[in-house]
């Protein structure tokens, strides 16, 4: 239990600094995200939890180059963000698998796109599918898996591309409280085999601290930061550690948080 | 099945044991009955067994079969008008076998697939392009919608103007008339790609080539395959009239000569031969998706 969230060394991997984004539609312009600032160091779980519509989803498109600020900057291992790269690999909250490849040839589709000799991919290939509990599925078709069983394949997907950071966008927003359990489970248990550093968005508080080991709280529309939080919670970690009276009292201070958020609002 | 409490007629097995039962004599669950065939076929989108649709699509054929029997055999209406079944295939049988048949039957067979071909080869990389680069749509959108509304038919006399009476008049028609519908139904087919899964794509390390090549195109293969089907269905309509119009050969021509000659089995004939045409294209491109998309079901 000697292994603190910061066995992390000195520059951010990712930073995000003053970026500012406004939705430009007609003559209409909502502004999304104000000023916001925010460093994830090398293999480091950030966790962002936030209202509904306050700008998370925007930030991790902005991080992941899909979309364009209109201030401020996000910098990745050193480079300016302009654009999509595979150093940046997302798993979206939508199913987003593609459904004429297989589930190996789904997991397979980066590492064939830089043209990886066959055997290696195959051996990749293998170690994800163990890795996310889907080694008998390999052949079938992602319409015929659960939303559960597909999202744990866009999260092989990902990984088995090897990215710089993991952008993770509320990945089990649409499944039920057990499924979403076990994914939790299975993403700790993944996380503690490879150390990825993570961004990960979520408006559930208790997902946010069981998975981080920082969280951030961003105030509702327009989006900014409002505090980070030290997650002091030992890894590995289970899901009955929500229990812990440390848990509590952090998802007390998450909820506070929130809560002033909520009533400013109104 | 999940109908079952909800929508079963009086008669249906399970009715009466969700009734509130009395407190004093509970009766013992009634063993559950097998659901009847009515019951099953009058439940909204219940599934019914492969014999039942075979049965069901024969079944309608006799009955139109009957009808037509009747109505010849029994001297209800005067066989100029109304040729009996056997009058039909008797003269299929005598154009065969003296080979009239051929001429016409290859004329339409080329100039639909020719014009079809011609259409499709220009149209699905086209509606690729419209629906993937927002310029190309803006570019040609307005245009198309146009020409799209306007009825092809109100075209003949010009193409026959320009082109003349022959075979490339009546291709010029069928590209005219299929070519813009295939355009959007394309593009519109590519644009329901999920932009998130071209993003996935763009994470994973794809080019904007990649993600041409190895997402949209994918994606949209079934639906192209079913603008091909469907279209081609109109572009038999648009041969048949085209060769009413104008022409020197062709089923369409076939019916037109038959009926100045009161030869209403031929014009039954050369209906029956279109539609069996029509049904082997059909297949064709049923098949086609079934063995290149099976994915999407
Ligand atoms: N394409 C868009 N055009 C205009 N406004 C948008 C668009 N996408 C998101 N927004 C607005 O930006 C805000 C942030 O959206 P989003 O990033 O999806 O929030 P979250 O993921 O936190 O729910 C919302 O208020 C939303 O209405
Ligand atoms: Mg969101």
């Amino acid at each position: 239990m000697e292994t603190p969230m910061t066995q992390t060394s000195g520059a951010p991997l990712l930073e995000a600094r003053s970026v500012e984004l406004r939705y430009n539609s007609g003559n209409s312009s909502v502004l999304a995200l104000d000023r916001v600032s925010l460093e994830v160091r090398e293999k480091e779980f950030a966790v962002i939890v936030g209202p509904s519509g306050c700008g998370k989803s925007s930030l991790l498109y902005l991080a992941a180059g899909l979309l364009e600020s209109t201030g401020g900057e996000i910098i990745v291992g050193g480079d300016h963000v302009d654009g999509p790269g595979r150093d940046r690999g997302m798993v979206f909250q939508a199913y987003t698998l593609f459904p004429w490849l297989t589930v190996a040839e789904n997991i397979e589709f980066g590492l064939k796109r830089r043209r990886m000799p066959a055997a290696e991919r195959k051996e990749i290939v293998n170690y994800y599918l163990n890795e996310v509990g889907l080694a008998q599925f390999g052949g079938h078709y992602p319409k015929q898996l659960s939303g559960g069983m597909k999202q744990r394949v866009a999260i092989a997907r990902a990984l088995a591309n090897d990215p710089k950071v993991l952008l993770m966008d509320e990945p089990f927003g649409a499944l039920d409280s057990q499924t979403r359990a076990t994914m939790q489970k299975l993403l700790l248990r993944v996380w503690d085999h490879s150390h990825k550093t993570v961004l990960f968005v979520t408006h559930d508080i208790d997902e946010a601290i069981i998975l981080g080991d920082r969280v951030h709280v961003m105030t509702a529309r327009p989006g900014r930061m409002k505090a980070t939080v030290d997650i002091d919670i030992p890894r590995p970690r289970s899901l009955d550690m929500m229990l812990d009276p440390d848990f509590i009292a952090i998802k007390r201070q998450i909820l506070g948080l929130l809560h002033d958020e909520i009533d400013e609002d109104h | 099945m999940r109908f079952d409490k909800t929508f079963a007629p009086a008669d249906g097995g399970s009715g009466a044991t969700t009734l509130p039962r009395a407190a004093a004599a509970p009766t013992p669950p009634r063993p559950k009955r097998r659901r009847g065939f009515v019951d099953v076929a009058l439940t909204p989108r219940a599934a019914i067994s492969p014999r039942a649709t075979l049965i069901a699509g024969l079944v309608v054929w006799a009955i139109v079969l009957g009808i037509w029997s009747a109505l010849t055999y029994g001297g209800v209406m005067p066989d100029i008008f109304l040729p009996s079944p056997s009058a039909v295939i008797e003269r299929g049988i005598s154009m065969v076998s003296d080979g009239t048949i051929w001429p016409n039957m290859w004329s339409s067979i080329e100039v639909i697939l020719l014009g079809f071909a011609i259409s499709s080869v220009v149209a699905v990389p086209l509606g690729l392009l419209m629906g993937t680069f927002r310029i190309v749509q803006a570019a040609l959108e307005p245009m198309v919608n146009f020409i799209r509304y306007l009825p092809v038919t109100a075209f003949v006399p010009l193409f026959i103007l320009w082109i003349g009476l022959g075979l490339s008049q009546r291709v010029a028609i069928i590209i005219f008339g299929t070519f813009f519908q295939q355009l959007v139904m394309i593009m519109d087919g590519v644009r329901a790609v999920p932009d998130d899964m071209l993003n996935a794509s763009y994470t994973l390390g794809s080019s904007r080539r990649d993600v041409l090549t190895h997402v949209i195109l994918p994606a949209a293969k079934p639906g192209i395959i079913d603008t091909l089907r469907i279209t081609m269905g109109w572009a038999w309509t648009y041969l048949v009239v085209a060769e009413l119009v104008a022409a020197d050969s062709g089923l369409g021509y076939m019916s037109m000569q038959a009926m100045r000659g009161f030869q209403v089995d031929k014009i039954f004939l050369a209906i029956g031969i279109i539609g069996i045409l029509g049904l082997i294209t059909d297949s064709f491109f049923r098949l086609l998706r079934a063995k290149t998309a099976g994915w999407a079901a």
